[in-house]
Order: C-alpha cells, then structure tokens, then sequence
C-alpha cells in the first residue's frame, strides 16, 4: 500500500525533473549560442580556407573532414599537411605536436576547478578544449539560472561543429570562391582582443595579463614567430610562480 | 604523394595523439578526485589572463615589421576593436567592425 502511494507520487515528480532537464539544455544551449557567433564567422573562414589549402596540396576533401573532426586543432593542421607531405617520420610528428600545441597544458590547468563535477561531457569538453573554446569557458560569466557544464559543452560542441562544416566546405567547394576574403581570418584576432578587454575590465589588478602580453612579446621578439610559444610558456609560470606571495597578497586585499 | 595510405594515417594519428596529452595531461596528473595542490590552484586562477594576453601575442607571430605593410593594418585593426568595444561594449560590434576595417586596409590600402 505504502509502495504505491508513493510511486503514485514520485512519478509526476519524475516527469517534471526530466522536463526540467530538457529545458535546462535548451536554456543552456541559447545561452552559449550567441557567445560563438563570432567564432561562427571565424571557423567557417579559417575551415574553408583549411580546405582550400589542403585541396591545392592535392589532398581530396576527406582529409580535412576527418582531419578537423580528430585533431581539432586549427594552426596544428596546417602544420600536419605539411608533415603529410614530407619524409614518414612519426616521432617526428609526435614531438612537433606536442611542441606546437604545448600553450593547451595551461589551458587544463586553468579548467581544473570548473570543469569539476560535471560528469562524462568533460572527457569531450577535455577533447575539444581549443584556442576559442577556453577563451570563452575560462573568461565568460555564466548567469546563475543556466547550467554551466551544458554551457560549456555547447561552447566546445558548436565551436567543433563550425571547423568541421568549414573545412568541409573548403574542401569541396574551395576552388570555386570568387569573393576576395583576403584578411577575414582578422575575426580571431580580434576576438581574442575584445575577450583580453573583457577580462581586463572583470579584474581588479592586471598583473597577470600584463605579464602574459609582455612576456609574450619580448618572447615574439627575441625568437621569432615559430619558436616562441614555449619560451614565453616558460617565463610566463616563472614569474608568476616567483611573484606568487605578492599576487595572493593581491587578491585577498582585494576581496 | 611518398607515403602510403598507413604512414598517412599513423602519421594524423601522432598528431591527434600529441594534441590530446596535451589537453588531458593536467586533467590527469591533477584527477578532480583528489584536491589539487595549492600553487596549481594558484597557477588556475592566475594563469588565464596571461594566457589570453599571451593568444593576442599569438596572433601577431607572423606579422614582420620589415615587410611592406610594417604591421600597421593589423595594429590599426586592434585600435578599432579596442575602441569600438570601449563605446558599445557590444562584442559582435568590435569583432566585425575591427575585422571590416583590417580588410578594407589589406585589399584597399596596403597592397
């Protein structure tokens, strides 16, 4: 007796989260749509020029479909074609990689804490954890009714999406682009400017992205283009790491 | 084309390997199981302002002060998407301001 009185009443109760689990997708996904719009713009330049370039090395267009769909990472793309084209040299390829794309380790340090908790969507959230996708989970402020791990998945899913469709698009449609889009690729950089604008503007002290574009600049500078990621990499967690007593002194005066 | 089909495939396989350790390996030396260490800790809360200063940077890599253009179509660009996001603070505004004024300058302008 007792057991159906009370499946009788947990199951509308049932009905109602399930819906509200629905809704809380859908409230989350129209939340992060409009903060990928730009990437929209970006990705779907940046893919078609990909392909257009994969296409002129002579590669059919499934090579930048799947290449974009597993590695998912745009400049290190560029850079697999060219490794495509030379010598079999798989160590080779590894070390390059890991070279390149050594800038993702401080992003998964910086998700740590807020990709916490939020269940099997962080492995795919880990997997796609890109240039754009962190600089938009890391810096954007979520509202208190959405549901931050469905906002964060949508930002990643929607940015993956739009390199795929992009670099499909390139592949097959590449040689037929009349339009003169010399310069479009200008949307990421000033994406990442109006995101450093918008965090500056969020902190109190500045310490640290005054570090990061200094250091990064000196870095620029001294090594040049293709070399200098790992050693602003490097002078960027030192000094933080040496000013550490000073920063926390900074934000626990400041709060 | 010199390689095969397979050295192709174990060669974009090394790549989507280099890439993926270098997104899990934090999540894996610091599992969300345990606390993670107090200067990781640190290091999260710091680290994402100087790594998007450190993108911006990133973006200007190829950018050569000796070329014909100098680099002053895409500091005027940062100016517009700066100041423009100042006056609206609306981002779509900046981006496709800022990105309109570069190409308008390196089709246009700086040839």
């Amino acid at each position: 007796m007792n057991d159906t009185k009370e499946s009788f009443h947990t199951n509308p109760l049932r009905i109602y989260n399930h819906m509200n689990k629905r809704n809380q997708i859908w409230v989350a996904f129209r939340a992060a749509f409009p903060y990928t719009v730009p990437i929209l713009a970006g990705f779907v330049f940046l893919g078609i020029a990909y392909g257009i370039f994969m296409n002129s090395l002579g590669f059919s267009a499934i090579y930048p479909i799947l290449m974009s769909l597993f590695i998912f990472a745009g400049s290190m793309e560029f850079v697999a074609a060219t490794l495509l084209l030379i010598t079999f040299g798989p160590i080779n390829a590894l070390v390059l990689t890991l070279m390149v794309n050594a800038r993702h380790l401080f992003y998964g340090i910086s998700m740590l804490d807020k990709y916490r908790g939020i269940g099997k969507k962080k492995l795919y959230m880990i997997y796609g954890l890109c240039d754009e996708s962190f600089a938009i989970n890391s810096t954007v402020n979520i509202p208190n009714f959405v549901d931050k791990g469905w906002f964060m998945f949508f930002v990643t899913l929607l940015n993956h999406f739009y390199w795929v469709i992009g670099s499909a698009m390139g592949g097959i449609f590449g040689s037929y682009v009349k339009f003169n889009t010399e310069g479009l690729e200008f949307v990421m950089t000033s994406l990442f400017v109006v995101i450093f604008i918008e965090q500056w503007m969020k902190e109190k002290k500045h310490h640290s992205a005054v570090l990061g574009l200094g250091l990064s600049t000196i870095s620029l500078l001294i090594f040049g283009g293709t070399h200098f990621i790992i050693p602003a990499m490097i002078a960027i967690l030192g000094v933080l790491i040496l000013l550490r007593k000073q920063l926390e002194k900074v934000e626990v005066s400041a709060t | 084309m010199t390689m095969s089909l397979t050295q192709q495939i174990i060669t974009i396989a090394m790549v989507v390997l280099g890439t993926m350790l270098t997104r899990f390996l934090p999540f894996i030396v610091f599992p969300s199981g345990k606390p993670t260490p107090k200067y990781v800790q640190y290091l999260g809360k710091v680290l994402p302002s100087a790594v998007i200063g450190l993108l911006v940077i990133y973006c200007f890599k190829d950018v050569s002060l000796l070329s014909a253009s100098r680099g002053i179509p895409e500091f005027l660009g940062v100016v517009v998407v700066a100041f423009l996001h100042y006056w609206r603070k609306n981002m779509l505004i900046s981006i496709a301001g800022g990105t309109i004024v570069y190409m308008i300058l390196v089709q246009v302008v700086f040839l």
